[in-house]
C-alpha cells in the first residue's frame, strides 16, 4: 500500500487523545503525519519551561494553553487535520461527550488516578471504542522492557507497567517518545484494519 | 479451580473467589490497577462482590505515573 493510499483512509477517522502531555503531544503529531483526519485534543494545562524536556512545544509557547499550542503545532506540520481542542477538566460525565464519535481514543494522561477514572469511563460508557493507554515510561534505557499489549479488541497497552514517574525517576523524551509513538502506531493498527 | 491470570494458569483451592479476596490472596498490593474478567471492566468499588469462577480469563494492567 502506497503512503498516499494510508494517509487518505486515515484521513476519513477521528482519534481523541486525552492528555497533551509527554504522550498526547508526541502521540498527536505522529497521527498528524500519518495523516490521521481529525484529532480531538484535552488538556486543562498550560506550557512550562520543564515540559520542554520531552512534550512537543517550543520555547516561545510557554505560557499558552497545551491544546492551543498543539494545534499551532499541528497546522505547521498539515493545515488539512482537522484539531478539536478542549480545555476541560476530564471526568466521569464529560468523557462521553468531548470523545463522542471519536474511532479510537488515546490515553496520555499522567496522573495514574485519572488514567484509572477515564479507562474506567471509556470502557464502561463507550462500550465498542478501542482505547490506548501508556503506562510506564519513566527514567531512561531498558528499551525492550517497552511493548505493546492487546488485552482485546478495545483495550490495548503501550509501556513497561513498571517504571512510574518521581523525582528520581523523570519522565525523558526517548522512553516518553518510544511509548507516545507505539501508541500512535497501535491507533494506525486499529484504524487500518477498519472500513 | 483455575483461572488464566494474564495468560498464565493459576489455580486456587476453592471454587469460586472475589476479586478482592483474590489480589489479598495473591499478595497484589500495588493499588492503581485495570481488572478485566472475560474482557468486562470491574470497577475498583465491585472487587469484593465481583466472583471469580473456574476457567475465567483475567486481565490485569497495572497503572503508573507519567504521562
Amino acid at each position: 500500500m502506497k503512503f498516499t493510499e494510508i494517509r487518505s483512509h486515515l484521513g476519513r477517522f477521528k482519534v481523541g487523545i486525552a492528555g497533551a502531555g509527554g504522550l498526547g503531544s508526541n502521540c498527536a503529531v505522529a497521527l498528524a503525519r500519518s495523516g490521521v483526519g481529525t484529532l480531538v485534543l484535552s488538556d486543562f494545562d498550560i506550557i512550562e519551561e520543564t515540559n520542554l524536556s520531552r512534550q512537543y512545544y517550543f520555547k516561545d509557547q510557554i505560557g499558552m494553553m497545551k491544546t492551543q499550542a498543539l494545534k499551532e503545532n499541528i497546522s505547521r506540520i498539515n493545515p488539512d487535520i482537522i484539531v478539536i481542542d478542549n480545555q476541560e477538566i476530564l471526568d466521569r460525565i464529560n468523557i462521553p461527550e468531548i470523545f463522542s464519535e471519536c474511532d479510537v481514543i488515546v490515553e496520555a494522561l499522567d496522573r495514574s488516578d485519572m488514567k484509572e477514572m477515564l479507562i474506567e469511563t471509556v470502557q464502561l460508557k463507550m462500550p465498542g471504542t478501542p482505547l490506548v493507554i501508556g503506562s510506564g515510561l519513566s527514567g531512561w534505557g531498558k528499551s525492550n522492557a517497552i511493548r505493546y499489549k492487546k488485552i482485546d479488541d478495545t483495550l490495548y497497552v503501550c509501556g513497561d507497567e513498571s517504571s512510574e514517574s518521581s523525582p528520581d525517576i523523570p519522565p525523558m523524551a526517548p522512553r516518553v517518545g518510544i511509548v507516545a509513538n507505539m501508541q500512535a502506531n497501535t491507533v494506525i493498527e486499529i484504524l487500518m484494519k477498519l472500513n | 479451580m483455575m483461572i488464566s491470570l494474564n495468560n498464565r494458569k493459576e489455580e486456587f483451592g476453592m471454587n469460586t473467589i472475589s476479586v478482592g479476596e483474590m489480589l489479598k490472596l495473591k499478595k497484589f498490593t500495588f493499588k492503581l490497577r485495570i481488572i478485566k474478567i472475560n474482557g468486562v471492566l470491574v470497577s475498583k468499588e465491585n472487587y469484593d462482590s465481583t466472583i471469580i469462577h473456574d476457567g475465567d480469563d483475567v486481565q490485569m494492567i497495572y497503572l503508573m505515573s507519567g504521562g
